[in-house]
């Protein structure tokens, strides 16, 4: 069995290359130090583990963000981390000797592999077929084996767009096909790369699946919101908001909460990780975040309506203190959270 | 008659599945089909036009922003917006980092293993790739040192009996053709582009917050611009983005256009098959974003049986779409068109249950619409736009395409082929990766002069809005026109369609039987072997298919008021 330590002493690098990699993984999973040890024991000693890649009802923006990830590099994840064993956007074969991959993984790395779901599902069959074969059918065929199930976006994790109102084709997420499995959720339209990569990573280093909250998604990156981490929170606290895109106030950097930011209500890692990179997201570019990774986000009502039940309340005259403008707010959103929570 | 499928069609994006039927192994007749629907435009009824973009977005996360301009360019058409010239220009940049990013994965991760054997990589030997490279290009990374780390990776795969993505590949079939050196050249580009890759699109992250799927707005663009401003789209970012643009110029030139050269000369007789149908579209990129203006960066053209001469401009009421061979039902009858205004939806599946065989060809058999332009089934991409780029003589094409040819000592009908399609796509990314120069100059030049507009929010709120208007947005996008048609009323979206540029390529048959480019392209192909159609994969990939983009719903006639 090859490990991550030998292949990264074949390629040249040495020992220290090696516990950097080891330590970038226990920082992006937020793992404490101490973990360390363990994460560098682990990656020494475990092989390569096999993804089977499935796509039903995507638009394979997961795979292209999939294959942004900067802190490890796309070669890298690809030929050497990961054994992407089926992956209908980036294999080699087609048709017959596609199909035949995927069949001969499932059997040979039975109840080890790594199963990510890209994509809603439907019950219809007839909406979404592969090589013949309903994606309902496909998608149970392939759990049954898996050593972990995996689904990413919001599409896989919640219904995504396909099952935004009328949800014409019954859309349904992965974990409702799959009741009764364990499905580790990364929502997001799309997700992080690095998100994704750290997860399997994660599975991969320490033999077991991230810490997850009650919807399924890892603390690590899904543990806070938006509005937590917001470099714009200053802003917020002050009572200091754009108005309009492009107003004196925007080109200030001032917080877009009156723009509809759903920041305060949506759990990412945005701020904190950022895109392509850790260069810039939504928020840093000017757009209020519409809360791509949250359930049924699509169906929240207008994405630029502020969250706000205090209409015109936000002036600094008219409120004490930032801080008390922060909290007041962060009540009504919480408020309006649960009532979204618990339906339309 | 023996039926050859293919099913997934792989290195693609989303579910494409190819039915051709062989006489002694050649293919008489191909059908394609898409087998995956979402219903996107009926779920954008009844939505806030101004958040459209977000959803149409959605459609497609391999060309993302292309449905997002569409849409946006669509809805400032039916309310009137004018948009700030920086905002045009800003959404340039995009779409000039789109098309580079695009046309270049496009080449190495989805159609260079049609072409390229990594196992005859294998077998090469470093310094004379390293001489070989160095013929073709001055590309700093062409060192023999470089060349022996990506073999050892490779055999690293071997070894490891880990193949990865590479499982299974048609390695021992016998149209490979390459040599060993040009074999590990090509490889290593694959892997270097993977993670170029990453990194352009971050002129996408810099405007518009991420990558894929970054934001816009109806009106101009969310990114302000303020030099004073640490968070604005400030000299620092600017700086960034001449450099990403210096990036994928060089790479275009150093890089993209070699290998394709490189290539060509072993595959010649794929410059002579693959053709299709002869006619050509061009809806057309405008200059800035409303095609109103009548100036433009891509006119609109219809060039019929390969008629260079006597091109056509075009006329948006002759786009008409067929459901004949489609899983829909038209109130008007299978067998009439209807022109995007007028469309409908119903959905009408009369294919076989899961799991299936067969597809019934006769009868209906895709997701797909088939629009035809003038009743003519006609091609859209790349091809369709560098023809028209050479027929109307524009941005130096004719000479480019001149000696490329003539390098390749092949006769200019060379074009209409399936090799002619895969190099038109990397000779348009050099006109957009110019054309990328001129943009960010002007953004720069209006800066200057502390022009720092890039939203227009006079027609931001709904009462300002007529109570019935409809738009058209255009946008060529890298795999060919695209058009989104919207009807605005009383403030929400009462029909909502996208004529994209798969559905016209891939498109079933329509009433008078007519083959899409896809289905005629294939014709006379021979198969070595059916169950590694890599002949198929070659022509298909050569269009560079996105079915997520092509299956849609449209929406029906009467406005259904959802309440948001």
């Amino acid at each position: 069995m090859i490990t991550l330590s030998q292949i990264f002493k074949e390629k040249g690098y040495s020992r220290r290359d090696f516990l950097k990699f080891a330590t970038l993984t226990t920082a992006m999973l937020g793992l404490p130090p101490a973990m360390f040890p363990k994460v560098v024991h682990a990656l020494e000693t475990k092989p390569k583990p096999v993804v089977i890649w499935l796509e039903f009802q995507d638009c394979a923006g997961c795979s292209e963000s999939f294959i942004r990830s900067t802190t490890v590099m796309p070669t890298e994840v690809l030929l050497d981390f990961i054994s992407l064993e089926y992956h209908e956007t980036l294999m080699a074969p087609a048709g017959y000797y596609a199909e035949e991959s995927k069949r001969e993984a499932i059997e040979k790395y039975r109840g080890k592999y790594i199963l990510v779901v890209e994509g809603s599902a439907t019950p219809e069959g007839v909406y979404c077929t592969v090589g013949g074969h309903s994606n309902y059918e496909l998608l149970k065929e392939a759990s049954e084996h898996a050593g972990a199930i995996v689904a990413v976006g919001s599409c896989a994790c919640w219904g995504g767009i396909p099952k935004a109102e009328p949800s014409p084709t019954g859309a349904k997420p992965v974990y409702e096909v799959l009741r009764g499995k364990k499905v580790v959720n990364i929502p997001g339209c799309p997700p992080i790369g690095d998100v994704m990569v750290a997860t399997i990573v994660h599975f991969l280093a320490l033999g077991k699946l991230p810490p997850l909250d009650s919807l399924g998604r890892p603390r690590t990156f899904y543990g806070q919101t938006i509005h937590d981490r917001c470099y714009r929170r200053a802003f917020y606290n002050a009572g200091r908001f754009a108005e309009s895109f492009d107003d004196e106030k925007a080109r200030n950097g001032y917080c877009l909460y009156k723009l509809g930011c759903k920041g305060p209500i949506t759990r990412n890692a945005c701020p904190t990780i950022r895109w392509n990179g850790g260069l810039s997201f939504p928020i840093q570019s000017g757009h209020p975040c519409f809360g791509c990774s949250e359930p049924d986000f699509w169906d929240r009502g207008f994405i630029y309506r502020p969250l706000s039940v205090v209409e015109g309340g936000f002036s600094s005259k008219e409120i004490a203190t930032g801080i008390a403008v922060g909290a007041l707010a962060g009540a009504g959103i919480a408020w309006i959270n649960r009532k979204l929570r618990g339906g339309k | 008659m023996k039926r050859v499928v293919v099913d997934p069609v792989t290195r693609i994006e989303g579910h494409l599945r190819i039915e051709a039927e062989v006489k002694e192994g050649i293919i008489e007749k191909a059908y394609s089909s898409g087998t995956m629907v979402r219903g996107i435009e009926i779920i954008l009824r009844g939505r806030d036009p101004r958040e459209a973009w977000a959803f149409a977005q959605r459609i497609c996360g391999v060309c993302t922003t292309v449905h997002a301009f569409a849409s946006i360019r669509a809805v400032e058409d039916a309310l009137s917006i004018k948009v700030p010239e920086n905002a045009s220009l800003i959404r340039k940049l995009m779409i000039g980092t789109l098309f580079v990013h695009d046309h270049v994965v496009h080449f190495y991760h989805l159609h260079a293993l049609d072409w390229v054997n990594p196992v005859q990589a294998l077998k090469a030997d470093p310094q004379k790739t390293s001489e070989l490279a160095r013929r073709f290009s001055s590309y700093e990374k062409s060192t023999p040192g470089y060349f022996a780390d990506v073999q050892k990776k490779v055999i690293k795969q071997v070894e490891r009996g880990q193949l990865g993505i590479f499982s299974k590949g048609y390695w021992k079939h016998p149209e490979y053709k390459l040599p060993p050196e040009l074999n590990l050249m090509l490889l290593a580009h694959y892997i270097d582009a993977l993670d170029w890759q990453t990194k352009i699109v971050q002129v996408h992250t810099i405007f518009g917050g991420k990558n894929p799927h970054p934001n816009f707005a109806v009106g101009g663009m969310p990114c302000p611009i303020n030099p004073a401003s640490d968070t604005a789209v400030n000299m620092e970012k600017l700086g960034r983005v001449k450099s990403l643009i210096d990036e994928m110029n060089e790479f275009v030139e150093k890089v993209y256009l070699p290998d394709l050269i490189a290539l060509g000369q072993f595959y010649r007789e794929w410059f002579f098959k693959g053709e299709g149908l002869g006619n050509f579209l061009v809806l057309g990129e405008p200059e800035g974003d409303s095609y109103r203006e009548g100036r433009w960066f891509i006119p609109p053209t219809f060039i019929k049986g390969r008629n260079l001469k006597d091109f056509e401009d075009v006329d948006y009421r002759e786009v008409k779409e067929y459901i004949t061979h489609s899983w829909y039902r038209y109130s008007v009858g299978d067998d009439k068109p209807l022109h995007p205004w007028e469309g409908e939806t119903e959905l009408n599946y009369t294919g076989p249950q899961p799991p299936y065989e067969h597809l019934d060809v006769e009868g209906k058999y895709s997701w797909l619409k088939a629009p035809r332009y003038k009743g003519y089934s006609v091609e859209v991409g790349p091809l369709a736009r560098v023809l028209t780029m050479y027929a109307r003589d524009l941005y130096g094409i004719r000479e480019e395409v001149g000696i490329v040819l003539k390098g390749l000592d092949l006769p200019l009908n060379a074009l209409y082929s399936t090799l002619g399609r895969t190099l038109a796509r990397g000779l348009e990314t050099k006109v957009y990766a110019d054309a990328m120069r001129g943009w960010f100059s002007k953004l720069l030049e209006n800066i200057k002069n502390e022009n720092y507009d890039v939203f227009n929010g006079e027609k931001w709120e709904p009462s300002s809005w007529e109570r019935d208007a409809k738009g058209l947005g255009l946008m060529e996008a890298p795999r060919g026109s695209l058009s989104h048609w919207v009807q605005i009323k009383d403030g929400k979206i009462a029909n909502y369609q996208a004529v994209v540029p798969t559905t016209w390529n891939a498109s079933p048959r329509d009433a008078k039987g007519q083959p899409s480019a896809y289905e005629a392209s294939l014709v006379g192909h021979r198969l070595h072997d059916p169950k590694e159609p890599l002949e198929i994969l070659r022509t298909i990939h050569s269009f560079d298919p996105c079915l997520a983009c092509a299956v849609h719903l449209y929406g029906e006639e009467e406005l259904e008021v959802r309440v948001v």
